[in-house]
């Protein structure tokens, strides 16, 4: 099982996406510089860390979504490689289009972090399979773009396709449907922007966010 | 220099220099400067660079100990916290940038911090910051509070850095004048620290970071001047902070230093290239040639004073070793930062800048910085304030009421609102943060079991009322903090905001104030290692209170063994170490429940301190306790309300033996620690307690879901709680 | 050569901070003000001569980058 983590200008969760994957891998992943045109050989699992990827200037995410690596890895994720996205790694996903909607400016229009409930909405992903389906758990969110938004009839499929992963039980953001995280058509890119990686220890966050890397590896 | 510059009194007046001050300058030049050169001159000479009021009394300073790797008079203070680990860091001011524009103020004060610390070789994890405001009613407050805290914020959250703590006063004394200090705390190896000393003859000087723009010119300056009603107009000299780069620069430094490329670095923070040269110069004995048509430059045709006064953010200068240079160009091309090679380090003791092939200044750097002005302004002492007694301060007749009131004060309501806006758990390795609204935060050295604790203090109202004995207890107080959490305290950092140095009741309290800090300093072996003094916070001749904020920084040798409030349990008695007698003067019930500020503030015994904290701390160790909380602002009844807050838990207060009902509740005095203590462990630390001389009484008990105190007040948990999160969030949405 | 993008919110998406300007703005007396959209300017300066060609390229440039069209609309302005 070989990981990666994708180091933009200024992620800054990438460690913690580190340690997350190595805890649950027993093996650190790559870290893969956005400059690079490919992902290295024989990577299993992709990570789009949080952070403030080119300073968050002109949107979150959009100026990472187009840096070299990305194309790479949307190319492979559209031959079924899975790609998980937390925080500014699902801004940069949307961005870059492998996954639908838009994630705006908070509907407070202020940062928010705090410890938030989540209801597993779908307990039945690649992403969400240690879950128990309508189970509760508690991840840290930190963002200020984060408030989930796609038109009318994305949002229609999504739910009827049973994508919409997981839901704030009180939404910090505006986010339509109260979303905070769903996956794909085919299921392997996932994105979120509460922090399971910040949710792996008990001295910090406690471990709700063990499960969801759980399920991920196991299904590879 | 064949041109002779044009140097009227009126220059030298705008550049803030006296009479006397600029004769100094002529004698030591045995010329007349030019303006480039009076700059140079200016800002060094500032209050701000050279500290010229404060250098003589911060000497007095207990600045060694055990643990002490750096003193102050590098970028920060660093000490030893074990196994080759060092612990990086220092509090700074930004307080009239903050004021004139709070978001970018705020931000670049983050920013600078954050600079100190990485410059010498620290992965900054955590930032901390003490903020006062003036009174919530003020029509500038909410928009200064709002600005501030998305200032902080908005950097700190971009670099990736926690902010996990700190404290909010309101007050009228800062409706015209806010203080905005900022900690940071780095994580180093002990045998990779870096310093600001350049070496060697010939060695090539680096810029690197942002290009040089106009910003912030002659704020060096300014942030020594006092304010006045056209403060606005000065806006265009505030510089705005671009934290994408600083993360980009600290990456990149961090990876440079890990090569044996870098003989100094210096940030270039206020007086930018100015001050950064002449630091690296003067501590390494050496002397600079600087060609200004390599710094990197935003705007075109910039002068050698602007691009020598320019107070752009994120940079920093370093002394490469030779033939390392491409190494340096490789790493921060890599991190898409501008670089250039601007000078080179000589044997000739000058500062020799060159610009459009002339030669624009050649001053010798000794006098800049060694022979800096030295004032020994005159000082008189505060007058003692009277003792109030218990008996003599009017009893409420509605302990209800008067509760409701203090939760919902501004110093003591909940700040939910700030740290909410802050990113307190980036790096996975917060421990405790604001969030619980424990004593401290404590923060995780990465990868191992060990902690550190910080804090920052100060009660501004007590440094007011006795400058001397307040002191005291900003010190102590963060001792105090640090010890409830379990943590061993080190040192301290400070950030002595005070009012205008030249008026001797201002000087009265600096110099009184510093005597009880250092008293306390040596009574706990806990010594100052970095600090920032920021004087004339004063607007239209009114000065602030005087506020020597502390950082205290403490080490957890093992987290298993470290303590919160929250685990206050289901019928676990409350004990109280510590004496009580009730001290009303200066404290939060006189001002809210009485709306009087009189009366001399609670004094502290140091030993007392000592022992009692040491106890406390034997206790955690022991693993006797469940929770433990400081009992500081508004006594014993804060303090347990607090408590029941972070535990979910209901209190119960007995009543006092003897004394008044208020003063038992309400009543401030020091060194006191509310122990919440499983029932088969109450009698052995009672009993303990006693052997050694300590105060330790039963005060109560956990449980429920009402706070009560037998006598006084008896209210539910939830309502307060809900009563005491609401005041911030109902002053800044305009409900208040 | 220099181009004019206006970047802005699609209408019918939630603008918070328009929202926020025009309550201010309301609050400060402006009664008349009944609605404000916030979005930003983007002064493009060119090579090239021909206005068409380039308006055709910045267009490109709003489609890949500088808008994003799941949220935004955008307009051209093409000054010579």
């Amino acid at each position: 099982m070989q990981t990666a983590v994708i180091r933009f200008p200024a992620s800054n969760c990438d460690r913690d996406a580190a340690v997350a994957l190595e805890k649950v891998t027993g093996r650190a992943p790559i870290m893969v510089w956005h400059r690079e045109t490919e992902l290295p050989d024989g990577i299993d699992f992709v990570v789009m860390p949080g952070g403030f990827s080119y300073g968050d200037y002109l949107r979150s995410g959009a100026i990472a979504s187009r840096s070299p690596i990305v194309r790479d890895i949307k190319a492979k994720s559209e031959a079924g490689l899975p790609v998980a996205g937390f925080c500014n790694g699902f801004q940069v996903l949307t961005e870059a289009g492998m996954l639908p909607g838009a994630l705006m400016r908070n509907k407070n229009l202020k940062f928010v972090c705090r410890p938030e409930r989540l209801t597993v909405a779908n307990a039945n992903t690649r992403y969400t399979k240690h879950y128990a389906p309508k189970s509760e758990v508690t991840f840290p969110v930190a963002h200020h773009d984060g408030n989930y938004f796609a038109d009318k009839d994305t949002l229609n499929r999504i739910e009827k396709e049973g994508r919409v992963t997981f839901r704030y039980v009180s939404n910090p953001n505006g986010s339509l449907n109260d979303i905070a995280g769903i996956v794909n058509k085919a299921g392997n890119v996932f994105g979120m922007m509460p922090h399971p990686e910040r949710a792996i220890d008990d001295m910090h966050g406690g471990t709700d966010g063990l499960g969801l890397f759980k399920s991920i590896i196991e299904s590879i | 220099m064949a041109k002779k510059s044009e140097i009227t009194p009126e220059i030298v007046a705008e550049h803030g220099l006296s009479e006397s001050e600029y004769a100094i300058i002529l004698d030591r030049l045995g010329r007349e400067p030019n303006l480039t050169e009076l700059g140079i001159f200016s800002v060094m000479w500032s209050e701000h660079c050279s500290y010229k009021s404060s250098r003589r009394h911060l000497a007095k300073f207990l600045t060694t100990g055990d643990r002490v790797i750096q003193g102050p008079g590098e970028n920060a203070g660093v000490i030893d916290i074990n196994d080759g680990d060092a612990i990086i860091f220092k509090m700074e001011s930004h307080n009239h940038p903050s004021y004139i524009e709070p978001y970018q103020g705020a931000a670049t004060g983050v920013g600078g911090i954050m600079r100190d610390v990485f410059t010498m070789g620290a992965r900054p994890i955590a930032l901390m910051n003490a903020l006062r405001f003036g009174e919530p009613t003020h029509w500038k407050t909410k928009q200064l509070v709002s600005g501030v805290v998305a200032g902080i914020g908005g950097y700190g959250n971009c670099v990736g850095v926690p902010t996990v703590g700190g404290e909010t006063n309101f007050h009228k004394g800062y409706n015209g004048n806010i203080l905005v200090n900022a900690m940071c705390v780095g994580l180093a190896k002990a045998d990779n620290i870096f310093l600001s000393a350049a070496k060697g003859v010939g060695n090539p000087i680096f810029y690197v970071g942002s290009k040089t723009g106009r910003d912030g010119i002659h704020g060096a300056t300014m942030a020594s001047a006092e304010f006045d009603d056209d403060s606005d107009e000065k806006r265009p000299t505030v510089q705005v902070g671009d934290p994408f780069t600083e993360k980009l620069l600290i990456e990149a430094c961090l990876e440079l230093m890990a090569t044996d490329a870098i003989i100094a670095i210096q940030d270039m923070g206020a007086a930018g290239l100015t001050s950064s040269s002449i630091e690296m110069a003067d501590k390494g004995g050496v002397g600079i040639q600087i060609n200004l048509d390599k710094v990197p430059q935003r705007e075109p045709n910039m002068t050698a004073y602007e691009m020598m006064l320019s107070e752009s953010q994120e940079r920093m200068l370093m002394v490469i070793q030779p033939g390392k240079e491409k190494l340096a160009y490789d790493i921060f091309e890599k991190w898409e930062l501008d670089v250039a090679l601007i000078g080179k380090t000589t044997d000739t003791g000058n500062l020799v800048l060159k610009h459009k092939r002339k030669k624009v200044c050649d001053i010798p750097i000794a006098p800049l910085a060694d022979d800096a002005p030295n004032y020994d302004r005159p000082h008189v002492k505060t007058e003692a304030r009277e003792v109030l007694e218990a008996r003599d301060i009017h009893e409420t007749q509605d302990y209800n009421d008067a509760l409701l009131r203090i939760m919902t004060s501004p110093d003591i309501a909940s700040k939910r609102w700030i740290w909410e806006q802050y990113d307190r758990h980036v790096m996975t390795d917060t421990v405790d943060s604001s969030q619980s609204g424990g004593d401290a935060a404590i923060v995780r050295v990465h990868g191992t079991k060990k902690a550190v604790a910080i804090t920052t203090d100060c009660t501004p109202r007590y440094v007011y009322a006795d400058p001397y004995e307040g002191g005291k207890q900003c010190v102590a107080e963060t001792w105090r903090n640090l010890t409830c959490v379990g943590a061993d305290p080190i040192a301290i950092t400070d950030c002595l905001n005070f009012g205008n140095p030249e008026r001797p009741e201002i000087m009265g309290q600096f110099v009184g104030a510093i005597e009880g800090m250092n008293e306390a300093c040596h009574a706990f072996d806990y010594p100052v290692v970095s600090g920032n003094v920021s004087l004339y916070n004063e607007t239209n001749g009114q000065a602030i209170p005087p506020t020597p904020a502390v950082g205290g920084v403490g080490l957890i040798p093992d987290l298993e063994k470290h303590m919160t409030l929250k685990g206050a349990k289901d019928g676990d008695t409350l004990i109280l170490i510590g004496d009580t007698t009730g001290w009303l003067g200066s404290s939060i019930y006189l001002s809210e429940i009485l709306s009087r500020e009189d009366g001399a503030p609670p004094p502290v015994n140091l030993s007392t301190e000592k022992l009692n904290g040491d106890y406390v701390r034997k206790l955690i160790r022991g693993r006797r306790v469940n929770a433990v909380h400081d009992c500081s602002d508004g006594g014993l009844a804060v303090t347990a309300c607090e408590m029941a807050f972070a535990s979910g838990q209901g209190m119960h207060i007995v009543a006092p033996t003897n004394g008044k009902t208020h003063g038992w509740l309400f009543g401030e005095d020091q060194a006191r620690y509310l122990l919440a203590v499983e029932e088969n462990s109450v009698n052995p630390v009672i009993a303990t307690a006693k052997a050694k001389g300590i105060e330790a009484q039963i005060v109560g008990s956990v449980g429920g879901d009402r706070i009560k105190a037998d006598g006084a007040f008896d209210v539910s948990l939830e309502k307060l709680r809900a009563a005491n999160e609401a005041w911030l969030p109902n002053l800044m949405n305009g409900d208040a | 050569m220099k181009a004019l993008v206006y970047v802005g919110l699609k209408p019918g998406v939630l603008d918070p901070q328009g929202r926020t300007i025009a309550r201010s703005l309301n609050d400060l007396g402006f009664d008349e003000v009944t609605n404000a959209l916030q979005g930003k300017v983007i002064e493009l300066t060119l090579n090239g001569e021909d206005a068409e060609a380039a308006e055709a390229r910045v267009t490109e440039m709003c489609e890949k980058l500088l808008a994003n069209t799941v949220i935004e609309n955008y307009r051209i302005e093409m000054q010579l």
